[in-house]
């Protein structure tokens, strides 16, 4: 079974639009959104859920007011200054440590596990898809980013399924890491900006970190095509595959207003051809074909 | 008066935002590049760096000659960050969230202070902004350190204003927490509607008062403008898709160096913000 794990660095390159295009091209695969913060894929896949889930995530300390005897030790020990000097707990500032909950002498604090968001395994028109849905300003989306991608990968082998399509979140932290960690190839989607290959980069030398192999495509290339060549190079250099170059098209915003992807907004426009042969050329890349090659540590120079 | 730029999804033009308005005023302006994973306020306004600061968080270290293997470390830690196997303590730097535990627990005072590297921050002047940022080591998970240890450079004294990362997790509320008003940036699509949402809800819930930029404003529909009314968001500006804008954007430039009649506008955001603050 492969996966290919679609990714930018910087946000808003077109990741989840080509995606569910991507989505709608494949064949034999399943699906997985790995931005559990700010999910779009849903939106344009059309998700009927199947199976809802709770996810737990850490616990929070609540100091007992009646059993406090503001003895001080846990506001001296909280790293976080998540304790106020009313002894109240902030829950938005506790890390959840518990440090204060197992030291405290009177044993006055509790630490109730939260319920931190929800996961899903739905139906699309496409094929199975395993998502999530982190609760409003909450921590560990790390920990829900690797959940989805285990069911995920649980889905795919009980369904005989070979690929599984994970959309990405933007960044280089915690879900990103989260999110390519064991993955068969990355898809570097970037746009043709100062910040786009500068973001590029970071991407490149995580991927390198985490020795997953990466494959580039620069999406809007026609918006500054001298910058492109300049991403062409770089991913030269780092040994990345270029798997195509598709044009700025307004089309991508009009399907996504109707909830569709642009195979099936303008199934024979220009622009959807090219993504079609981005599609077929990820298919093939080496980088998705490894036969039998395990050590992909030198992939990304 | 301390401004937020944020907006949920990424890729909106929140670094268009804060630099622009940045770049137009004439008090004395602080901008803040919060965005630590991917920040990228300096490719538009090239400051001079003059200083770089490494920010380093607490981590184990274990004096194998004291520690008799009790376990009492591993224990605490909530975040498997430390595990004895033989009789010996093993520490998973990455794992650790720094919050001591084990420091307090050792019976031994077998453990002492360690680091591990966060990033770095840059800071220096562009033209008469202060301009300051972080960048996370590449491979480091955590990065809401990172911009705590950017935000201690806030200036009361001048206008700040601090580029957030995107999404509704504890990197932005790290970026957003006790600021005097969140700017929102989204484009008018289904994406930037729903992730507008989830943006919104995360700054409410830290009671912060808000409003929104529009980006590529004749792009999309309507959804956004109208939840915008629904929720009473005040749309203190619209920026219309140019080319000219997107091409000056991706060599770097600024919209006020290419439309200079923009600077005008961007004052009047900054008026309007003031009228709204807490």
């Amino acid at each position: 079974m492969r996966e290919l794990v679609i990714i930018s660095g910087k946000g808003g390159t077109g990741k989840t639009s080509l995606t569910a295009t991507f989505a709608a091209m494949a064949e034999n695969a399943i699906f997985c959104d790995a931005d559990v913060d700010a999910s779009d894929l849903h939106l344009l896949l059309n998700p009927e859920i199947r199976e809802r889930n709770d996810f737990m995530g850490g616990a929070l300390a609540f100091i007992l007011p009646d059993e406090c005897t503001q003895c001080g030790n846990c506001l001296e020990l909280c790293r976080f200054e998540a304790i106020s000097e009313h002894f109240v707990v902030d829950p938005i500032a506790c890390e959840g440590c518990g440090v204060c909950v197992d030291l405290c002498p009177q044993e006055a604090i509790n630490f109730p596990i939260q319920k931190c968001g929800e996961w899903y395994i739905s139906d699309t028109r496409y094929g199975t898809m395993v998502h999530a849905r982190l609760g409003i300003a909450e921590e560990n989306s790390g920990k829900l980013v690797s959940l989805v991608r285990q069911q995920a990968t649980a889905v795919a082998e009980k369904e005989g399924r070979d690929l599984i399509l994970t959309d990405g979140p933007p960044g280089i932290g915690c879900p990103v890491i989260a999110a390519i960690g064991g993955a068969t190839a990355l898809l570097i989607v970037v746009e043709p900006t100062v910040s786009g290959l500068h973001d590029m980069s970071r991407v490149a030398d995580l991927a390198k970190h985490f020795q997953v192999p990466g494959l580039v495509c620069i999406n809007k290339y026609d918006l500054n095509t001298g910058m492109s060549g300049k991403i062409e190079e770089f991913a030269r250099e780092r040994n990345m595959e270029l798997v195509g170059r598709i044009p700025f098209d307004p089309e991508f915003t009009r399907a996504m207003v109707q909830k569709k992807n642009v195979l099936e907004f303008a199934p024979h426009s220009p622009t959807t051809a090219t993504v079609r042969q981005v599609w077929e050329k990820i298919l093939s890349s080496t980088a998705m074909n490894r036969l039998g090659l395990k050590d992909m540590s030198k992939a990304i120079r | 008066m301390i401004i937020s730029v944020a907006s949920g999804k990424g890729g909106t033009g929140k670094t268009t935002v804060a630099t622009n308005l940045a770049a137009s005023l004439d008090q004395r302006v602080q901008l803040l590049d919060c965005d630590v994973e991917e920040p990228n306020s300096h490719l538009f306004l090239h400051p001079d760096f003059k200083e770089t600061q490494d920010v380093t968080t607490f981590i184990p270290e274990i004096d194998d000659e004291r520690c008799t293997g009790c376990k009492k470390c591993m224990e605490i830690c909530r975040f498997r960050a430390l595990t004895v196997v033989a009789g010996k303590v093993l520490v998973f730097p990455e794992l650790c969230h720094s919050c001591g535990g084990c420091v307090e627990v050792c019976e031994e005072d077998a453990i002492s202070e360690g680091n591990r590297s966060l990033g770095i921050i840059e800071s220096g002047n562009a033209g008469d902004i202060l301009f300051a940022h972080g960048r996370t080591r590449v491979g480091e998970a955590m990065s809401p350190p990172l911009i705590k240890a950017v935000r201690t450079l806030e200036d009361r004294e001048k206008i700040t204003i601090i580029d957030a990362p995107p999404g509704t997790s504890c990197p932005v509320i790290a970026a957003t927490r006790g600021v005097d008003f969140v700017l929102m940036v989204t484009e008018p699509t289904p994406f930037g509607l729903h992730d507008l949402q989830l943006g919104v809800e995360a700054i409410r819930t830290l009671n912060i008062p808000c409003g929104l930029v529009i980006n590529r404003s004749d792009i999309g529909d309507d959804g956004v403008k109208n939840y915008a009314n629904r929720e009473k968001i005040p749309v203190l500006l619209e920026i219309p898709f140019e080319r000219k804008i997107a091409e000056a954007y991706s060599v770097g430039k600024l919209i006020v160096e290419i439309m200079p009649e923009w600077k005008e506008k961007f004052r009047e955001l900054y008026k309007q913000m003031t009228k709204l603050s807490r």
